[in-house]
């Protein structure tokens, strides 16, 4: 089963190495993990998926918690806003530039350039939705492909 | 004033008395402020000596124990003993030099990335940069590892953050929002654990090296006197609880005795407390204590859960927890469970064969003739045997590298155990193979008159894998044989200044370890035992607990 846990840790140098390394250590999968600043600049976030059973969860929470400049773990379960970006820079020759913006908007995604035979595409949104519209753009053909991972907040007032 | 002797003064105000290390290039300002300060410094011949022996001291005087060594190779030499002092939870913390800022990251000469290397073998380690976050670092890095669940602690220090000028401000006040111990335990899970060992007919109490480190031996005593609880020991709980208490069945594990590993199988309840059941404690965790629910007091909320299911967690310090513990107990007596424990007690004790120079023998005349003695372990059959025929009767009177398995461990912690306690008998009892994974040590020992008695048990051989190549790898002795009749540790102990002896023969072991006791400096004495004596009994690889087998 896949995890999402938020770090919220120092910003300090090398804790992003520590995580990385920790996580390497115990034999813990990461299936993708996003740093950047929150509201405070002195703390960081990290937004990570993992893989594995309850128990993996359990003890990838725990030793995270025992790193000093950890602040606070949690998991992130039902009822959260997760949001992940991706840009593609699809195969857009002229005769179906058409389909492709009509494809866009349905997706409220943007076209953040354009060449003489490609778009860049901007989709923002959970991942089911990014995946759906890779897939559609797949017929086109993509010729290159960045995803940021994702980022998650619980809803509601902050605990 | 220069940073180096700010660094120097800051060790004065945590009280560091000595420090064991090896100077060099990247860490000369930090030596040359040490030049005017009262603290003791002890060259080690390696650095790894000076690692483990700043753990020795730790261990056996409950302070924080101090190396230093310089960048590159330095540093990468305190590797093992940083590792060693994190898996069984020593405070230590260790200064390296490092080349200056300005070069890091252009491998300079003698420039290793310390930080990095030790990240996953360190509690926490720092790289200071920046001149004015030096003294709250050097705060810092002895309150972590100290607290909570103690561990080593890494500072590299460059060598312009060293030369730099700043203002002697040392902090009075710690600021690490991520980190705070758990140290009362909950109150409801106390009382939930006290429900069960009020249920509970065959309770037994697993102790490990927790026990130790939290200074809770007396409340441990306590509350097995009050339920009354038989206690089992890891091998890092050796001495939590007097070996010769009526209630103490000693180590439990893989050489531990049966009548301990029979206890542990058959109970109904284990009170864990500070163990981390590894490995060679458990043997097959799937059948391991089938019938038993578990309590598991520790203050690594990490520890509980990781290896075994847990019925009761109660995240704290083992003393506070015990103390509360035992004012919701109220003596019962279990007279099934008691006469059962005592009857495999007397069908099952330790033994060995009687013939020939046995190394078992050397160890019972150890514990004869010097009980108080501080006693380090190498590692390999010397420690099971030391663990099985010492018996420990103090807290901190048994040193041993339980997590890591270092050998070389023993021989460096015997020094800095004897560093803090000058007037104490210090002994290692080693095997020829480990002795000399840090005999230069011997050196240190000489010129510093540290009277460490190294006890060889010198049987020529890899003990511990030439036993299992014994029983599981069909006799095929591939690479165990180390013995060389030109090779004797009485000429070798000689040669450094040291005072070397030869025993061939159990008549001669009493007059060799009296003799020894009574010398004033350090002594090796060279034990020619039989090569083919093995560590049993043995749980095998695989095997459950109560699935121990004797030697035949």
């Amino acid at each position: 089963m896949r995890h999402t846990i938020a770090v919220l840790v120092e910003n300090k140098p090398g804790v992003l190495a520590r995580v990385a390394s920790l996580f390497r250590r115990r034999g813990f999968n990461i299936e993708s993990l996003t740093v950047g600043t929150t509201e405070r600049n002195d703390l960081s976030r990290m937004t990570i998926v993992v893989e594995g059973d309850d128990r993996v969860v359990e003890q990838v929470t725990k030793q995270l918690n025992k790193l000093i400049e950890t602040i606070k773990v949690s998991e992130i379960s039902e009822g959260s806003v997760e949001r992940e970006l991706c840009l593609i820079r699809v195969h857009a020759p002229p005769e179906r530039r058409g389909e492709i913006v009509e494809l866009t908007n349905i997706f409220r995604a943007r076209i953040v350039d354009v060449s003489r035979d490609s778009f860049i595409i901007e989709v923002t949104g959970d991942e089911d939705k990014v995946n759906a519209f890779i897939d559609l753009m797949r017929q086109y053909g993509i010729k290159e492909l960045a995803r940021t991972g994702k980022v998650a907040m619980v809803r509601g007032n902050k605990r | 004033m220069r940073a180096a002797d700010a660094l120097v003064k800051a060790l004065e105000m945590e009280g560091v008395e000595v420090v064991f290390g090896i100077p060099g290039g990247a860490i000369l300002e930090v030596y040359d402020a040490l030049y005017d300060s009262g603290i003791q410094h002890i060259t080690t011949r390696h650095e790894q000596g000076a690692t483990h022996a700043a753990d020795g001291y730790a261990r056996a005087s409950g302070r924080v124990g101090v190396a230093f060594a310089t960048s590159g190779p330095g540093a990468t030499n305190t590797v093992t003993g940083i590792t060693n002092a994190y898996m069984d939870s020593s405070p230590i913390v260790v200064f390296t030099g490092q080349v200056p800022t300005s070069l890091i990251g252009n491998d300079a000469f003698q420039e290793a990335d310390i930080s990095g290397i030790t990240m996953p073998v360190t509690k926490h380690n720092y790289l200071v940069t920046n001149p004015k976050d030096l003294l709250r670092t050097v705060k810092e890095a002895f309150y972590i590892a100290a607290t909570g669940r103690p561990g080593p602690v890494l500072v590299d220090l460059p060598k312009d953050v060293t030369l730099a000028d700043i203002e002697f401000d040392y902090p009075k006040r710690i600021s690490l929002p991520g980190y705070k111990p758990k140290t009362d335990g909950h109150p409801k899970q106390i009382k939930r654990a006290a429900e069960l060992v009020m249920e509970s007919e065959r309770p037994i109490i697993l102790a490990g090296g927790g026990v130790i480190i939290s200074n809770a031996s007396k409340e441990l005593v306590e509350l097995a006197e009050t339920i009354p609880a038989f206690v089992v020991t890891t091998l890092m709980g050796k001495g939590s609880i007097p070996e010769n208490h009526p209630l103490c069945l000693g180590f439990v594990g893989m050489h531990g005795s049966k009548y301990a590993n029979y206890a542990v199988s058959e109970s109904d309840l284990i009170i864990a407390v500070g163990c981390r059941f590894s490995d060679r404690t458990t043997g097959n965790l799937e059948k391991f204590a089938p019938d038993a629910k578990i309590v598991h007091i520790d203050i690594d909320p990490a520890e509980i859960g990781k290896n075994v299911m847990v019925d009761v967690p109660i995240v704290g310090d083992a003393k506070k927890v015990l103390a509360r513990l035992k004012k919701y107990i109220q003596y019962k007596q279990r007279k099934a469970w008691e006469d059962k424990v005592n009857e495999w007690r007397r069908k099952y004790p330790l033994k060995y064969s009687p013939d020939g120079f046995k190394p078992q023998y050397v160890v019972e005349r150890v514990c004869e003739i010097m009980p108080d003695a501080i006693v380090t372990t190498e590692v390999g059959q010397n420690q099971m045997w030391a663990a099985q025929f010492f018996k420990v009767r103090y807290p901190r009177q048994f040193i041993s590298s339980g997590g890591l398995g270092t050998m070389g461990f023993g021989f460096p912690a015997a020094m800095g155990a004897q560093v803090a306690f000058p007037e104490k008998t210090v002994i290692d009892i080693a095997g020829d193979g480990s002795f000399f994974m840090n005999i230069q040590e011997l050196a240190t020992c000489v010129k510093y008159e540290i009277p460490v008695k190294v006890l060889v048990l010198n049987n020529g051989y890899l003990g511990m894998v030439r036993q299992w190549q014994e029983l599981f790898y069909k006799e095929r002795y591939s690479a165990t044989c180390i013995g060389c009749e030109k090779t004797g540790f009485e000429a070798i102990a000689k040669g450094f200044g040291a005072v070397g002896m030869t025993v061939e023969s159990p008549s001669d072991v009493d007059d060799a370890l009296k003799e020894a006791k009574d010398i004033d400096a350090p002594v090796v004495i060279d034990f020619r035992v039989d090569y083919q004596a093995n560590v049993f009994p043995m749980v095998p690889p695989g095997a459950a607990l109560n699935e121990i087998i004797d030697e035949e």
